[in-house]
C-alpha cells in the first residue's frame, strides 16, 4: 500500500511497475513489469497443474481427475453450445478459460503477507481487451470463411417482417459490434471492483485501529469480518467470470459456426 | 485508475507479454496437453463402454445357456415321466390279465364243484326214493295184500316226497 500522510490508496495495486527496462518496439517500451511476472506465474501454475494430469492412467488419481474435470467441463460446454463442430475450438476456449481462471485466482492470493505485491492481470483493460479481440476475431474469421457474405444473415432473425429488416439489421449489428467491448469490460470491471472493495475494507481496518482501540473494535473488526465474506465472494467471482468469458466466447463462436 | 492512466505508457508491454504468455498457453497447453487429456478420457470412456458391452453379451449368453438347460431338463423330465407312465400301464395290464385268468379258474372250479354236489344230491334223492318205494310196496303188500307194481309205488312216493 502506498501511504502518503497515512492515506491508503486502493488503486495502487493496479499500477504497472517496471522491473526491467527491456527493449523498445515501435516507440513503445517493452518493459518486464510486475504484470508480466504475474502472467508468467499464472502460466507456470497452469502448466504445472496440467502436468499433473498428463499421467494418462486408465484409473485416474486425484490430480488427474481434477484436470480431467476441467477439460471435460470445457468439452461439454463446447458440445452443448456449438455441437460436434465445437470440438475444434475447445483448445482455444480451454486455454482462455484456464488462463483467466488462474490469473483471477492468483491475483487473489494473500501473498502480501509475504511482503510481495499481488497483481491481478485480468483487472487490466489492455489484457481483457486483447483476449476479447482475439475471441471476436475468431468469430469474424470463422463466420466469413464459412458463410461468406451470408454471415450477415445473422443480423436478421427468422420471421422478421420485411419493412422491419433495415432497423433490425442495424440493431443486431450494433449488438454484435458491442460484444468485444462487453466481453472485455465485464471481466475488467468485475475484477477491479472486487479488489478495490477488499483494499478499501482493509484500509478501514488499518486506519480505524490506528485511530484508537475503540475505533478498531467498532469499525475494524466488522470490516475484517466483511472482508472474509467478500474474499469468499471474490473467489466465486474469479471462477464465474472465467466461466462467463469462456461461455460467451463459445456462444459467439456458435453464431459464427451455425448462424441461427 | 492506473489501468486507464497508464494505458498509453504500458499497452505495448502488456500486449507483448500477454501474447507471449497466452500464446504459450494456447500452443503448449491448449494444443499440446488438452487433446492428450481429452484422448485419455475418450479412451477410458470407450474402454468402459466396450467392457459394459462385453458384460452384456456374456450375460445374455448365460441367459441363453440357462434357457437351453431348462428346456433340456424339461424334455428329460417329460421323457422320464412317459417311461414311468408306460411301465405303469404295462404292469397294470399284466395284473389285470392275471386277475381275470384267476377269476375264470375259480369260476370253473366252482361250477364243477356245484355240478358234482348236484349229481351227488340227485343220486342220494333217487336212492331215498327207491328205498321209500320198496318200503311202500312192502307195506301195501303186508297191509292190504294187493300187489303194487314198483313203478306205481315209485310214482306215488315221489309225489308224497314232493308234498313233504
Amino acid at each position: 500500500m502506498a501511504t502518503e500522510e497515512g492515506k491508503i490508496d486502493p488503486m495502487y495495486q493496479f499500477e504497472v511497475q517496471t522491473i526491467l527496462e527491456g527493449f523498445s518496439l515501435g516507440g513503445q517500451q517493452i518493459a518486464f513489469t510486475n504484470s508480466a511476472v504475474w502472467m508468467l506465474v499464472a502460466v507456470a501454475g497452469l502448466w504445472l497443474f496440467m502436468l499433473g494430469g498428463m499421467k494418462r492412467e486408465l484409473v485416474p488419481g486425484r490430480w488427474q481427475m481434477m484436470v480431467e474435470g476441467f477439460t471435460g467441463f470445457i468439452d461439454n460446454m463446447m458440445e452443448a453450445n456449438i455441437g460436434p463442430a465445437g470440438r475444434k475450438y475447445a483448445p482455444y476456449v480451454f486455454s482462455l478459460f484456464m488462463f483467466i481462471l488462474f490469473s483471477n485466482v492468483f491475483g487473489l492470493l494473500p501473498v502480501g503477507v509475504l511482503g510481495l505485491h499481488p497483481f491481478t492481470v485480468t483487472s487490466h483493460l489492455t489484457v481483457t481487451g486483447v483476449l476479447a479481440i482475439m475471441s471476436f476475431s475468431i468469430v469474424l474469421i470463422v463466420g466469413f470463411a464459412k458463410h461468406k457474405l451470408h454471415f450477415f444473415s445473422l443480423f436478421i432473425p427468422h420471421g422478421t417482417p420485411l419493412p422491419m429488416i433495415p432497423f433490425i439489421f442495424i440493431v443486431e449489428l450494433l449488438s454484435f459490434l458491442v460484444r468485444p467491448f462487453s466481453l472485455a469490460l465485464r471481466l475488467f470491471v468485475a475484477m477491479t471492483a472486487g479488489h478495490i472493495l477488499l483494499k478499501v475494507l482493509a484500509g478501514f481496518v488499518i486506519n480505524s485501529t490506528n485511530a484508537g482501540a475503540g475505533y478498531g473494535v467498532l469499525v475494524g473488526i466488522p470490516s475484517f469480518a466483511l472482508m472474509i465474506g467478500i474474499s469468499a465472494l471474490e473467489l466465486l467471482v474469479a471462477v464465474v467470470q472465467a466461466y462467463v468469458f469462456a461461455l460467451l466466447t463459445s456462444l459467439y463462436i456458435n453464431d459464427a459456426e451455425n448462424l441461427h | 485508475m492506473p489501468q486507464i492512466d497508464q494505458i498509453a505508457l504500458t499497452y505495448g508491454s502488456q500486449i507483448f507479454w500477454l501474447l507471449l504468455t497466452f500464446g504459450f498457453t494456447f500452443l503448449v497447453i491448449g494444443l499440446g496437453m488438452f487433446p492428450k487429456i481429452q484422448g485419455t478420457v475418450d479412451a477410458r470412456d470407450k474402454r468402459i463402454a466396450d467392457d459394459l458391452e462385453a458384460a452384456r453379451a456374456a450375460n445374455s449368453k448365460a441367459d441363453e445357456l440357462e434357457e437351453s438347460y431348462r428346456v433340456k431338463m424339461e424334455k428329460d423330465r417329460s421323457e422320464a415321466q412317459a417311461v414311468v407312465e408306460a411301465s405303469k400301464a404295462k404292469a397294470n395290464a399284466a395284473a389285470e390279465k392275471r386277475k381275470t385268468k384267476a377269476n375264470a379258474d375259480i369260476a370253473a372250479k366252482l361250477a364243477a364243484a356245484e355240478a358234482d354236489i348236484k349229481a351227488r344230491s340227485d343220486e342220494a334223492l333217487r336212492e331215498i326214493e327207491d328205498v321209500s318205494a320198496e318200503v311202500a310196496q312192502d307195506m301195501v303188500a303186508k297191509i292190504s295184500g294187493a300187489k303194487v307194481t314198483k313203478a306205481a309205488a315209485l310214482k306215488e312216493t315221489k309225489a308224497a316226497l314232493k308234498h313233504g
